[in-house]
């Protein structure tokens, strides 16, 4: 058997000519897919092994699509929810990106479940493997952080208060949990600081984490070598090998193709709705965390009072601990699952748990009819919402200006004088100042209402060399064009 | 197209019994490949480049007409009205309201003009004088014909003028 990939490089190759042939010379580029593609697979290419190259494609996925939609998003409280309505209700092919980026984000977490599954009833994290499966442990939390950083984003109903609910059960933890919460939130509430600490998190820091260690991973996967079948020697395989390429391609990418059709079609027929923008005090609102979360939120209803501790922390962080170790302490050889009853319980006792516990969650919310009726009224408002066309957001200056009315009647009565009067039209609209008078904006600050009430009766000088004629009104209207005046900011 | 790999003969181009090579075998398949994935490649760009040349697309950037009135309403002018118009400036998913003063009048043929209340010398508020029949610039004294013409004064031209138009019987104005 010399079935090793070694002899490849031995073997005399055809000088490439061309474009092709000069850029492998100068750059290697022709080794380098050679040695990619060349992989051997022990026992020959299977369905079972095209889960981690799907994942790596739907990463891309979610690079791509979230680079584009940050050509529009704003991580702040006041702007996140107009934009992400913009992209959604404006901007071409924007609410099939959005839905894309937002359904690939449940696809990674299905497809990594698969990829998991395998490797863990493959027996595949066996055999020298401890680094590769602590770089996947890591990736898959780094993963999950991902979709909870992600999902406050868009800063609507649904995302608030479920990320309210998700950083208030950090607060569980016993001393330091009130410090994590507010480290999260940026604050001891939820609002603009939390969106710009979610934002660095899901766009700078995770991912630069998942380049890194999903490198890594396929590193320590190609130093390790492709386990190949249950019934394979870890260390030293004996089965016939295939190369990775062209068979394994091929069935690598027919997961592509259905992740591209399945999530294309998804996204197209029912794109991932925006609700109306987060509301804080709105007391009635029933929070529902994304699909993968509901198993943890309902495990975490059990645990209240000086119990808390035990299901928040204890047992979160001794199954953590287990998968971890997990390579560390099993460490037989033997990897046909059905000699491994003890693995296979655990799997099944996880998967059955996690499984039963969102089942729970949703049998709950379906037989309790006051959560039942709450719930398909907030689900009636977000189709409420998805139905109205955008409404660009009235920036600040203009609210500004709008507000000084509505404010104080006094001023209003006051604007009424200062536009009557023509004040406005040497000092312009809002007293902004214009070429023939200076701006009258925060002039409040400088002189008291009693002596403004002097100047415009008895305008100085100066003021009467520009042009500013004195104001001779009834006490009232003086008051109000005062009170006016000094609201300028 | 079942090759065991490994074996020597899988990369080195030696003749087979069909007369295509497993080397050109695997060249061609390449070649597939590769085009079919540049082709779903590009369709799955499709969307992408719509998303980011949306500017070119539509406009992102807009200055709406203002609505001054029901035509009706200036049917009987006899002297220049001052209107206060809402101007929405949107801009991308924003939007700037301000308020400006416009006065509505007619031409030498009787047509309906809006002029802006700013004064083309340096920009004061023009009001118009009842007394006078005149618009007079408080500021350097400027005046102006109750359709906008200059009569006297520092300015060079008259009142500016605004693009007006007409929609279910309300006249509208693109302040600029």
């Amino acid at each position: 058997m010399h079935s090793t990939h070694k002899s490849e490089g031995d073997t005399p190759r055809r000088p490439e000519s061309g474009l092709w042939g000069w850029l492998s010379r100068r750059t290697g580029l022709d080794d380098l897919l050679r040695s990619a593609l060349n992989e051997p697979i022990p026992g020959g290419a299977r369905f079972a092994y095209i889960f981690g190259s799907g994942l790596l494609f739907i990463f891309t996925s979610q690079v791509i699509t979230g680079i584009f939609l940050a050509l529009y998003y704003v991580p702040s409280a006041d702007h996140a929810h107009t934009t992400v309505a913009y992209i959604t209700k404006a901007v071409t092919a924007g609410s099939f990106l959005r839905s894309l980026h937002a359904y690939g984000a449940s696809a990674m977490v299905v497809v990594l479940f698969l990829h998991l599954s395998q490797t863990y009833i493959y027996g595949s994290y066996k055999g020298r493997r401890e680094l590769l499966w602590l770089s996947g442990c890591v990736l898959f939390g780094l993963v999950l952080a991902m979709a909870f950083t992600g999902y406050l984003l868009p800063w609507d109903q649904r995302a608030y208060f479920a990320t309210a609910v998700g950083t208030n059960a950090v607060s569980e933890v016993p001393w330091i949990g009130e410090s994590i919460k507010r480290l999260l939130r940026g604050g001891t509430e939820m609002g603009t600081l939390t969106i710009s600490r979610f934002f660095v998190a899901h766009v700078f820091l995770i991912p630069a984490f998942i380049f890194t260690l999903a490198a890594s991973h396929i590193f320590l996967f190609r130093k390790a070598g492709a386990a190949g079948p249950v019934n394979e020697d870890l260390y030293d395989p004996k089965q016939e090998a295939e190369l990775f390429y062209p068979r394994q391609v091929v069935m690598d990418l027919s997961l592509t193709a259905l992740l591209i059709v399945g999530l294309g079609l998804l996204c197209f027929f029912v794109p991932v709705r925006l609700g109306p923008p987060a509301n804080p005090a709105d007391a009635q609102y029933v929070p529902r965390p994304e699909w993968y979360y509901l198993p943890i939120f309902q495990w975490l209803k059990y645990w209240h009072g000086s119990a808390a501790i035990i299901g928040v922390l204890v047992v979160p962080m001794l199954l953590v601990l287990a998968i971890l170790a997990l390579p560390f302490l099993d460490r037989s050889v033997e990897r046909r699952p059905w000699k491994r009853p003890a693995a296979m319980g655990a799997y099944a006792f996880v998967v059955f748990s996690l499984l039963g516990l969102g089942l729970r969650s949703q049998f709950l919310d379906q037989h309790d009819s006051g959560v039942a009726r709450q719930l398909s009224k907030q689900s009636a408002e977000e189709d409420e919402y998805a139905r109205k066309p955008f409404e660009p957001e009235l920036s600040s200056a203009s609210l500004a200006a709008a507000n000084v009315a509505l404010a104080d009647p006094l001023a209003a009565k006051g604007k009424a004088i200062f536009e009557g009067q023509s004040c406005n039209a040497c000092h312009g609209d809002g007293g902004v100042g214009t070429a023939a008078a200076p701006a009258l904006i925060g002039i409040g600050t400088k002189f008291s209402p009693d002596q403004l009430a002097e100047l415009f009766k008895h305008p100085t000088a100066k003021m009467n060399a520009g042009g500013m004629s004195p104001i001779d009104l009834p006490p009232d209207d003086l008051k109000a064009l005062i009170a006016y005046v000094e609201s300028l900011k | 197209m079942y090759e065991r790999a490994g074996h020597p003969e899988n990369t080195t181009p030696k003749p087979s019994g069909s007369g295509l090579s497993l080397e050109s075998r695997r060249s061609f398949l390449g070649v597939l490949l590769g085009l079919g994935s540049f082709f779903v490649g590009a369709l799955l760009a499709v969307p992408l480049i719509r998303f980011a040349l949306f500017p070119l697309l539509r406009r992102t950037t807009e200055l709406k007409n203002s609505p001054v009135g029901a035509l009706s309403e200036f049917s009987s002018l006899t002297e220049p009205m001052m209107r206060i118009i809402q101007i929405e400036q949107v801009d991308g998913w924003r939007k700037a309201v301000s308020e400006k003063a416009v006065y509505v009048t007619k031409g030498s043929q009787g047509q309906l003009r809006v002029l802006t209340s700013i004064c083309p010398h340096l920009g004061c508020t023009v009001p118009w004088s009842k007394e006078k029949s005149q618009f007079v610039c408080p500021c350097h004294s400027a005046t102006f014909a109750a359709d906008g013409t200059r009569v006297s004064g520092p300015s060079l031209r008259g009142m500016d003028t605004l693009e007006t138009s007409v929609q279910d019987g309300q006249l509208l104005v693109r302040f600029q």
